[in-house]
């Protein structure tokens, strides 16, 4: 809530320093449109349409009545909200002292919001269905009609808006710099704008915790710190004496793994090393699925692999065969694993097939980087080729292809969409990049010290981390941070004891690895597996065929010798059958070779030496 | 005659022998021992016994002979013919003694004759299995309506969303104290032994909190009505205590002139009571007159005003230097002159008015009547005696008037204070007997004048919203319209309040859509300038009075603004749309897309503000020639590379997933085989076995893109394999299984709603099978319950809204009532 206010202060202080007029120029045109609309029709009253709705719902009302009227007599008693129904039918919307609601009903709401909560389409219960089929449909349907609705009504509630940043007519906002904004917002959010010199072990990746109150920090020549960013409050500093190719925090800010030379250390937040898993060797990068707990790792060998940190199990190994795998991101919407390849193509993958989902032709040269959006439906990609494309990774296919001079070596989709790319040792904003018309010129624009080494949105905050040669620079880009954070799900500002009930909490709600798919409703659809698709799984995952042989069920006799005893001995007759000849077999052979070991060795004794020409005999 | 029957059964037996062979043994054997007392027949016996032993000796075995008899001791041999004993019995052999004997009456003679003349037979009862069946199937059909009708129950409970268990529950909230009382029955010995106790003693024990006085009186008078009484009554106590108090603290005064005051109000009082008694109840002035005389009387004999006390005598040396002593000595004198004052005698009187008859021949009679001035001494005889009291106080010492005038104010005062209270106990006493008379009735007053009020409040408060309103708290308006909403959404169902609300909400409406329309006009820069200038002087012409003139007179200018801005305002959005919507609409309808195409699309180039430092650098250090050659020669060479080993890749892919063609011919047969020979086409053709072809690829339109076609069969183990009951299709489940329920996703009360329970029960309640009496009197009764809650609701609304008319129909009602009482007695 804090931070929403203190990022709704940026507009208008930034305004005042920049802004002689204030209108933009977007809104100049939008409001040009309603005029246009203004003269094509009259102009609507706002309570027509609900009075409108309100007479259709009457009607539908007094065609329902009959069967209501009869149900509820059934019944013998009315919920509350039937009987508030009946006595606005009562009434007819008319107060006792004779005045009219002006606006009967509940408070409509807008349309776009009942969108965003829409889950699925509307399904239409065909005329002939049966009684019970029918019943459970239309049941399902009110509920969630009801939850769409209640959602829609308590999105009231998500107060807070993004900020933005405006320049004047002339002005372009990437040329605003960073000292500018930083002195026109408040102390707080001026004091989110800062840079760390660590000029010494070189190129510094970073990572924010999914709250976005930690900070990590890992460069290149073995230099690890975690820092609790907005109190600049140092949590540890460690030189791990390798080299540091990724870090990652873990679930929480209580632990981060950090992808070494070598191996795979995990260390918590105070700096000790907890674990050294030497399974997953030269790991290049590394993404954390937060509700699977799993921490996915792909290696210079070639190897994809996950590691379930609530167990400490090894869920997947994948030999992709596509050489170093150096560009990687996570698709937070269904947790699967985008790889870049030097070859131009990025492939998509989940634990649980060896092949790649899907695989896609990106670049022309090779991958430099990608990232894919908080929704999942864009994925952007920079490649060798200097171009920087965005895809909807939905239907796979391209939406834009920007040329960038330089090239863009990383890149970092923020919550609200945001894109920052950096350009050797400039990081560029882009809003709406995504989607809509295509960008021309970046939102900002920012020069750091040295060469950009990785890029990272804050979550919750207006902030992009930039980790270069030269050390650590954050930089305040307003609009970036969603500003309405779910407590429930990851609370900027919760306590120890929060975080510790919170992760209780995830560790029980953790989604297992089966079910990351392209598809994360999959689990909601039934198998239409044909009877042989699952037969042959069923092989494949144990082993054998537990259908090809069928159980020996003896003849029934008759005359008393058909008895528990006399059955249970003819199964014994046959039981092991195969085994048995199995094992005659082998032992068959086992005494062959015995015998011909025995005439071998007898023909040794025999002749004594072996003569050069004994290997033309003919062996019995 | 038994005997001789007995006798003569024997011989007819033995004849019977052959006819009855099936008679039982056990006859026989009675008969035997009947007849066990004679010898004769013990032989004969033997002898049939014997008789028995032969013939069974004859190879064939025979049957058991048996005989008919009579059981009885007395059988004589005699009386039972032998020779009809193959006819039959006629109706008429048996009713022939009917007509001989005399006694017999004739009805049932008739009946008998009738009896006699009827031939049609009795029809043969219906055989046992036959009247099971029917019986069977009268009683299934008994009980299938009786069970038929739980049929309506079960399948509401099946269709129900939710059982509540037990099904009777108690309505929760409070109860009646006497309910409780009422169902409560004695259960343990303690209990039961108090409860004869009470019963003995004839105490009230299934309703004993109230008796049916109180009942009665509960009845008569309302709770509100109690209310006011009981604060009437309080009132009325604490003035009581109040002039209890006073009169205490009257008593302790020490002051004598107080003192004197009082006495003299007293008296006037006294006077004034006197007078009306003399008017309204001559008798009792008459007897009130005798007393006062005997006071009078009492009072002359103490000698107590005859300046004869130690008190006179101090005043009396006092008189000649302070004044005020000689003032009370006079006073003094003056009480005992008219103590000592001789009274006018009867017969004087009688002279007098014998001397007044005399002169009254000459005078007028109105010269009989008192008159004010002339006898000043004894008050009491004269009619009017306020005008006189002044005069005393006449002949008093001006200042001692003077005093005397500021206590009798006060005093007066006090009266005045009293006549207030006494005022307000008499009105009280009024009340109670009105109430008395006229039963309940609720004070009018107070309604009218909040029926008076209300309005104004009302309007008040509007007005105070309005002036809120413009005071500009314009940002609040959504927030007000939402309290408002959520007012509605609680529904406090209080009519004074909706109206209220309305009230506010119209003029907050009103103010909303005035000032949108404001800011409308303020944000739409497109209006000119001189347009805002027109409407300033329109405003000045034509009076806007409702909001639709408001509305039609904007419209009216937006139009001609439109008019005038239309040129620029259609330029400018088309341009940018025209400029985006291009790339993606080829997209669209292209379906066949080149991949190289694909990939060396147009990219849009960005201009970056910042130019790159290492391009720079690199720049400055190599020759600019070569590095860009080199990343061009690089881009294309790996750009071919890429491309063909991608379509490479996707081709294998697709081959991978084709099926096989199966080959199943085998050489030779049919037709030649051997080395070097092929099996012919046709051949070939007839064994090949061909697979469907799978369906299409998901990738088929997307040349860029390989999307892996095979099953993910984790997933599989965690989905339905089988479509659950009561769907049809795969749709009709996965939207009902499409809105998550949990909290992640819901609010409080849509997972309440989503994830309540099937069934409910109550801890501890004993859930008891459905009795008969749930099916149907229970919906009666509720309906009527419910019926009455609506009937008492609407009494009270009525009671509340036009409470005075409530009133006058029920003082109607009790003057009905008392009017029947009095019929009756």
């Amino acid at each position: 809530m804090l931070s929403g206010r203190r990022r709704k202060g940026y507009p208008a202080e930034v305004e005042k320093k920049t802004c002689t007029t204030k209108m933009a120029e977007s809104s100049e045109v939008a409001v040009e449109r309603k005029h246009v609309e203004n003269k094509k029709k009259a102009p609507k009253r706002y309570w027509e349409e609900t009075q409108n709705a309100t007479k259709k719902v009457e009607a539908e009302k007094s065609s329902d009545e009959s069967k209501q009227e009869n149900t509820d007599k059934e019944k013998g008693k009315l919920t509350h909200d039937e009987w508030r129904k009946k006595k606005k039918e009562r009434t007819h919307g008319k107060f006792i002292s004779g005045k009219t609601d002006p606006f009967p009903g509940d408070a409509p709401i807008p349309e776009e919001r009942m969108k965003k909560f829409q889950r699925g389409n509307k399904l239409e219960v065909p005329a002939g269905t049966r009684l019970k089929l029918r019943e459970t449909l239309t049941r399902s349907e009110a509920g969630s009609d009801l939850a769409q609705n209640q959602s829609a009504r308590y999105d009231l509630l998500l107060t807070e808006d993004a900020g933005f940043l405006e320049g004047e007519e002339d002005e372009d906002t990437c040329t605003i710099s960073q000292e500018d904004i930083a002195e026109a917002v408040d102390i707080t959010s001026g004091s989110k704008y800062f840079n760390l010199h660590l000029t010494q072990f070189g190129p510094y990746r970073l990572d924010y915790s999914r709250t976005g109150r930690h900070l990590l920090l890992g460069g290149r020549r073995g230099h690890v710190t975690c820092i609790e960013w907005q109190t600049k409050n140092l949590m540890c500093e460690i030189n791990v004496m390798e080299t540091v190719q990724d870090i990652k925090w873990l679930h929480s800010e209580a632990m981060f793994a950090v992808a070494q030379k070598k191996w795979l250390h995990i260390y918590d937040s105070s700096g000790v090393e907890l674990h050294c898993i030497k399974k997953f060797n030269d790991v290049l990068r590394m993404q954390f699925l937060p509700y699977h707990f799993l921490l996915a790792t792909a290696s210079a060998t070639g190897f994809l692999q996950y590691l379930d940190v609530s167990v400490g199990k090894e869920v997947a190994a994948i030999p992709t065969r596509c050489g170093r795998l150096d560009v990687m991101a996570q698709n937070p919407y269904n947790a699967v694993i985008h790889l870049g390849h030097p070859n131009g193509t990025v492939t998509l993958w989940s634990p649980n097939q060896k092949e790649p989902l899907v695989k896609m032709l990106c670049h022309r040269g090779g991958v430099r980087s990608l990232t894919v959006d908080k929704t999942g439906t864009y994925m952007v990609t920079s490649g060798l080729d200097r171009k920087l494309k965005v895809y909807d990774i939905r239907a796979f296919k391209p939406l834009h292809s920007f040329f960038l001079p330089a090239g863009a070596s990383c890149l970092s989709l923020s919550q609200r969409g945001l894109l920052s790319a950096a350009t050797g040792d400039i990081v560029q904003v882009y809003r709406d990049a995504c989607g809509g018309a295509p960008v021309t010129k970046p939102y900002m624009a920012h020069r750091v010290r040295g060469t950009v080494w990785g890029v990272g949105f804050c979550p919750f905050e207006d902030v992009l981390g930039v980790g270069h040669a030269e050390g650590f620079t954050s930089m305040i880009v307003p609009g970036s941070g969603e500003p309405n954070f779910d407590a429930l799900d990851m609370n900027p500002y919760r306590s120890t004891k929060q975080r510790q009930e919170w992760e209780v909490k995830a560790l029980l709600e953790k989604v297992q690895p089966e079910l990351i798919s392209l598809d994360p409703g999959m689990l909601g659809k039934v198998d239409n597996a044909t009877f042989e698709q699952k037969h042959k799984e069923r092989v494949e995952a144990v082993g054998y065929d537990p259908l090809a042989h069928k159980k020996f069920k003896p003849r029934m006799r008759k005359r008393g010798r058909s008895s528990a005893g006399s059955v249970e001995k003819r199964k014994n007759k046959v039981a092991h059958e195969d085994q048995r000849d199995v094992i005659r077999k082998t032992v068959g052979e086992r005494m062959e070779k015995e015998k011909k070991r025995k005439e071998s060795a007898k023909v040794q004794l025999k002749g004594g030496e072996l003569s050069v020409l004994d290997r033309f005999k003919k062996v019995g | 005659m038994s005997s001789k029957s007995s006798v003569e059964a024997a011989p007819a037996v033995m004849a019977a022998e052959d006819n009855d062979e099936e008679l039982s043994s056990l006859e026989d054997e009675n008969v035997i021992s009947a007849s066990e007392d004679e010898e004769g027949s013990e032989d004969e016996r033997k002898h049939t016994k014997l008789l028995e032993a032969i013939s069974s000796l004859g190879g064939r075995r025979r049957m058991k002979q048996t005989e008919r008899s009579e059981a009885s001791l007395q059988v004589s041999e005699f009386s039972v013919a032998a020779d009809g004993a193959g006819e039959k019995v006629e109706l008429s052999d048996l009713l022939g003694t009917m007509e001989k004997t005399p006694g017999a009456p004739n009805k049932t003679k008739k009946q008998l004759k009738n009896l006699q003349n009827r031939k049609d037979t009795l029809e043969l009862p219906l055989s046992k299995q036959e009247t099971e069946k029917i019986q069977r199937g009268v009683a299934y059909k008994k009980s299938s309506r009786e069970v038929s009708r739980w049929e309506s129950v079960i399948t509401q409970n099946q269709k129900a969303e939710q059982l509540v268990f037990p099904l009777r529950q108690d309505p929760t909230g409070h109860k009646r104290m006497e309910q409780v009382v009422a169902g409560w029955k004695a259960r343990t010995p303690l209990e039961q032994e108090i409860f004869s106790l009470l019963h003995s003693n004839s105490q009230p024990i299934h309703d004993p909190v109230l008796t049916p006085v109180e009942e009665a009186s509960i009845k008569a008078m309302s709770l509100e009505e109690a209310k006011i009484r009981r604060a009437e009554l309080q009132k009325a106590r604490a003035l009581q205590s109040y002039y209890e108090a006073k009169a205490r603290r009257e008593s302790k005064i020490k002051s004598k002139l107080y003192h004197r005051v009082q006495k003299k109000a007293k008296r006037r009082d006294f006077l004034k009571q006197f007078e009306e008694m003399v008017k309204t109840d001559p008798d009792a002035a008459l007897e009130e007159l005798k007393r006062m005389e005997l006071s009078r009387m009492q009072e002359r004999m103490t000698l107590k005003h005859q300046n004869s006390g130690k008190w006179a005598k101090a005043k009396a040396i006092m008189a000649k230097y302070d004044h005020s002593a000689r003032k009370a000595m006079q006073e003094q004198l003056e009480i005992n002159k008219d103590l000592t004052q001789k009274l006018a005698v009867p017969s004087e009187d009688e002279d007098e008015e014998k001397n007044g008859d005399e002169e009254a021949g000459a005078l007028p009679d109105f010269v009989n009547d008192p008159e004010p001035i002339l006898d000043p001494v004894n008050p009491w005889m004269r009619g009017k005696l306020s005008k006189e009291e002044p005069e005393p106080e006449v002949e008093a010492s001006t200042e001692a008037r003077d005093e005397d005038l500021e206590v009798q104010q006060q005093q007066e005062e006090e009266e005045e204070e009293e006549n207030e209270e006494e005022k307000l106990l008499r009105e009280f006493e009024r009340k109670r007997k009105l109430r008395e008379d006229e039963d309940d009735d609720l004070v009018p007053v107070p309604q009218e004048e909040e029926n008076q009020t209300l309005p104004v409040a009302g309007a008040e408060q509007a007005s105070s919203i309005e002036v809120s309103a413009e005071d500009g708290s314009k940002i609040t308006d959504n927030n007000d319209e939402d309290k408002d909403d959520k007012v509605d959404e609680d529904d406090k169902d209080e009519e004074e309040e909706e109206e209220e609300e309305e009230e506010a909400e119209e003029v907050v409406s009103e103010f909303n859509s005035l000032f949108n329309r404001l800011m409308k006009s303020n944000t739409t820069p497109a209006v000119p300038d001189q347009n805002e200038g027109e409407e300033l002087l329109d405003e000045g012409l034509v009076r806007v009075q409702t909001m639709e003139d408001l509305e039609a007179l904007r419209k009216d200018r937006t139009n001609e603004a439109n008019q005038e801005a239309s040129v620029p305002a259609t330029d400018t959005p088309t341009a940018p749309e025209s400029a985006s919507e291009p790339p993606n609409k080829k997209k669209r309808r292209r379906k066949e897309i080149d991949l190289k195409k694909v990939l060396t699309k147009q990219a849009t180039v960005v201009k970056v503000p910042l130019a790159p430092t290492v391009l720079e650098e690199e720049e400055e250090e190599e020759a600019e020639v070569h590095t860009e050659q080199a990343a061009i020669i690089k881009e294309a060479f790996a750009g071919d590379d890429v491309i063909s080993d991608f379509l490479k890749d996707k081709r294998k892919q697709e081959e991978a997933g084709r099926p096989k063609v199966v080959d199943l011919t085998l050489p030779g047969w049919g037709e030649w085989g051997g080395l070097g020979l092929k099996p012919s086409k046709n051949k070939r053709r007839k064994f090949r076995k061909k697979v469907a072809p799978p369906p299409p690829r998901q990738d088929k339109k997307l040349p860029a893109v390989i999307i892996s076609e095979k099953r993910d069969a984790s997933v599989a183990a965690h989905q339905v394999s089988q479509l659950p009951f009561p769907f049809q299709n795969p749709t009709q489940f996965e939207s009902c299984v499409r809105t998550p329920i949990g909290q992640t996703w819901n609010t409080q009360t849509t997972v309440r709603k989503l994830t309540a329970p099937r069934v409910v029960t109550k801890m501890g309640a004993i859930i008891e099978p459905m009795s008969r009496e749930d099916l149907v009197p229970k919906q009666k009764s509720n309906e009527a319950k419910r019926g009455a809650a609506i009937l008492l609701e609407e009494k009270r609304e009525r009671g509340k809204k036009k409470g005075s008319g409530g009133k006058r129909a029920l003082q109607q009602k009790k003057k009905k009532m008392q009017k029947q009482k009095k019929t009756k007695e």
